[in-house]
């Protein structure tokens, strides 16, 4: 300081008020900046969580905070495009209108839909099993894809074409979460790059940097310090395990191998298992729940338990199978820290790929067509008249059913352990103990219910805000359950990888949303009874017929664009400059390399460099 | 922060905090500082007390919390970084002062200390990754080097705000 001021008096007179008024400005936007935070939302919370349970921890619930954003920014995009229009249209705002162009070219019974709209009295019951499943008086409203039959939107002489509103905006949405997971996954990359290729200084960063130096608890100091010890205590353990792997022999090798294949085989039958036992009951589920038409009138008679069946099936799958997952990897003798990453890769796996196996047997339940005139659709208009609401329904199912399994595990399995661990002395309640918050498990829990809401918005346009709603709750309910129910992990994950890990499974939750989504919106024919792509073949028909309403030029310029012409030397030159950057990536290393070489070489001999 | 400082004297030095020294034992009890394990380090560092009392004064303690937030850049965290590590205050990090930070990390107490094998297969890893001129110590600039590597350094060298 005294340097600086030093500084400032030696420079003349204009100097020093040019520095004074950045130094004002400087402040003047740190001020801004110090202001803006206030708003950002929860700061203080997950401060005090921070102060009090370490930054491993806290990632998680930063990561949640900006899933609650981002689901709120898309349900603002789907409710202004899609939603807004509709409803001002329907019901005749600012002067509007709505046209319904009736189907041509299109079979007259693939076009009924009527409904169950519970007009008249019904029991409380009723009422609560179609909040719960998303049917009778749900169905028509705009949460589901079956309100949305609108052809074009009307005000004034403005015309709104919502069909390609409706497609634009599911594109929107998809583009915008993307293009945010990468953004903030870069930095998380950037640094695991480093630390990746820089493999041989971890531990340096681990006692030069391991002191978190926001802890103010006693408590959670000294288990920083335990889970320091723990920490450094594995890594020279997994050293020498290392060398220990190294000095193999043949023979142990090859038993080793041997073994490891057999419970990859244990362990692809188990998710066999899961995955059958999923389309069974998708299927049973489907068979016996909406099924009765009499009197050309669709009832829904099933009980909750029916329509939750697929839910129940996969939430057993997700508990179930990480268990087993975690006690075969002990028999496979990989290094600890491999251990944890393959584990958590097979949990993954599981749960992105229950979702896809329920909705590929909702499929093939869909288009299942026997007869001619089902053919003529493309789908089966039987059962499903309005499939897209169908879908809808089962996303809507599982959305709910996670969040009130969240909220029964927190009420009905944390509370009541925390209250017999402290109140009851026997041996083996102590030794159970408290449950330590995992982190990687309640990650992905809600990873799956975000790929859950990027699935189901097309065919549920309001799902967001559901998915906002639970989310905000969640926070709390997690907040609660941490502060007074757990203990930290003993073995925590360090924040700089966690974030960069939380949104890489986030992106592949995401891409995987791309394919069944994609499938619907390009394969399987759009339902005719209902829905704004009833005059087209299947939902991207609409985009062609609209590209062929534009000037002759400009079709000109988009065909130039999707054909072969342009697609393949675009794909040349990005492969091109890719394999530049990985050339001059390598060639830094290089020279990396050597300088740290020189670098030693003049401490020996300074004169040679003369 | 003034007052912050003006709350750790003595009620009868309050009015002229400017030019008061507050002593080590008081400064201990800040939050931040409780559980730290380097807090008596930090004390030291910072203080410019001429009885070697480690006594700050207000300007110490504003020295202290500039470097501690984020506005600070990462050569100047590093900078005092090292200084805090140096236990013996000669230079550079040799074995002694690895060893005792090491013991400070883990904690107080026998069983939360390493073995002596893992110390020294500890130590060595260390060297072996920041010791550049391989002569046994680690000095200034090869510190600030291994810590520009190190992603956690930012985030965890902070006081909470």
């Amino acid at each position: 300081r005294d340097y600086q001021q030093a500084d400032i008096k030696s420079l003349p007179g204009w100097k020093q008020r040019k520095r004074a008024s950045s130094k004002s400005l400087k402040k003047f936007f740190n001020d801004v900046k110090e202001l803006s935070s206030y708003l950002e939302l929860w700061r203080h919370d997950i401060h005090s969580i921070e102060g009090k349970f370490g930054t491993g921890i806290q990632s998680y619930f930063s990561f949640l905070r900006f899933l609650v954003v981002l689901n709120f920014i898309i349900f603002l995009l789907m409710f202004s495009f899609v939603t807004l229009p509709s409803i001002i249209s329907r019901y005749g705002v600012f002067n509007s209108s709505f046209a319904k162009i009736s189907p041509k070219n299109i079979e007259p019974h693939c076009t009924v839909y009527n409904p169950n709209a519970n007009k008249g009295l019904v029991y409380f019951y009723t009422y609560l099993k179609d909040l719960l499943s998303g049917t009778g008086f749900l169905e028509v409203t705009s949460l589901f894809y079956g309100y949305y039959t609108i052809d074009d939107a009307w005000v004034s002489i403005l015309k709104y074409n919502l069909p390609l509103a409706y497609l634009l905006a599911t594109f929107a949405y998809l583009a915008l979460s993307l293009l945010w997971i990468i953004k903030r996954s870069v930095e998380g990359f950037k640094q695991n790059l480093v630390h990746d290729e820089d493999q041989f200084q971890s531990y340096c960063n681990k006692v030069f940097a391991g002191w978190d130096f926001c802890i103010t608890d006693p408590n959670a100091a000294r288990l920083k310090h335990r889970s320091l010890q723990y920490e450094l205590k594995t890594d020279l353990e997994e050293e020498r395990m290392k060398q220990k792997i190294a000095d193999r022999t043949m023979k142990e090798k090859l038993r080793i191998y041997s073994l490891r294949i057999f419970i990859n085989i244990i362990v692809i039958a188990v998710l066999s298992g899961c995955f059958y036992s999923i389309y069974r009951a998708t299927v049973f589920s489907q068979e016996n729940s909406n099924v009765s038409i009499r009197d050309d009138i669709r009832t829904d008679s099933s009980n909750l338990l029916v329509q939750y069946l697929p839910s129940i099936v996969i939430t057993l799958a997700n508990v179930i199978a990480p268990q087993i997952f975690s006690f075969l990897i002990r028999f496979e003798d990989y290094s600890p820290a491999f251990e944890i990453r393959l584990t958590l890769m097979r949990c993954v796996f599981v749960r992105l790929a229950n979702i896809g196996v329920l909705l590929f047997s909702l499929w093939s339940q869909i288009s299942y067509c026997a007869t001619v005139e089902c053919k003529a659709c493309g789908y089966n208009y039987e059962l499903y008249p309005c499939w897209e609401s169908q879908v809808g329904q089962e996303m809507y199912k599982l959305m709910i059913f996670d969040f009130i399994i969240i909220i029964a595990v927190t009420l009905f399995w944390d509370f009541p352990r925390k209250l017999l661990v402290t109140h009851c002395s026997c041996k083996l309640v102590q030794w159970c103990g408290l449950q330590e918050f995992g982190i990687s498990d309640n990650v992905l829990e809600i990873i799956y219910g975000q790929t859950i809401c990027w699935i189901g918005t097309f065919f549920s346009p309001l799902l967001p805000a559901i998915a906002t709603i639970k989310y905000f709750i969640i926070f709390y309910i997690k907040k609660i359950s941490l502060i007074h129910t757990r203990k930290p992990a003993a073995r925590p994950i360090r924040a700089s990888s966690s974030n960069f890990f939380f949104l890489v499974v986030l992106l592949i939750g995401l891409v995987l949303a791309f394919i069944p989504l994609g499938i619907s919106i390009a394969q399987i024919p759009s339902s005719k009874a209902c829905g704004p792509f009833r005059n087209f073949n299947t939902s991207w028909a609409v985009v062609p017929a609209t590209v062929l309403e534009f000037p002759a030029g400009l079709q000109q310029v988009l065909y130039g664009i999707a054909s072969e012409a342009f697609a393949v030397p675009f794909f040349m030159v990005i492969c091109l400059v890719m394999v530049y950057f990985i050339a001059l990536a390598g060639a830094h290393k290089r020279v990396v390399e050597q300088l740290r070489e020189q670098l030693v070489m003049v401490r020996f001999d300074p004169l040679s460099f003369l | 922060a003034y007052k912050r400082f003006s709350e750790l004297l003595p009620k009868e030095e309050r009015d002229n905090a400017c030019s008061a020294r507050v002593p080590k034992s008081r400064i201990l009890m800040l939050p931040e500082l409780r559980a730290n394990p380097f807090q008596h380090r930090i004390c030291h560092v910072f203080s410019t007390s001429d009885d070697g009392d480690d006594s700050m004064s207000f300007e110490d303690f504003l020295d202290m919390l500039s470097v501690f937030s984020d506005s600070a850049t990462s050569d100047i965290k590093s900078h005092y970084a090292f200084r805090i590590f140096d236990f013996d205050d000669d230079g550079t990090l040799d074995r002694k002062d690895l060893e005792q930070l090491v013991n400070c990390l883990t904690g107080q107490g026998e069983e939360s200390q390493l073995s002596t094998a893992e110390m020294e297969q500890l130590i060595e890893n260390i060297l072996e990754e920041s010791d550049i001129d391989k002569d046994g110590t680690i000095n200034l600039s090869e510190f600030q080097h291994v810590v520009s590597h190190s992603p956690d350094f930012a985030r965890y060298g902070r006081f909470q705000r």
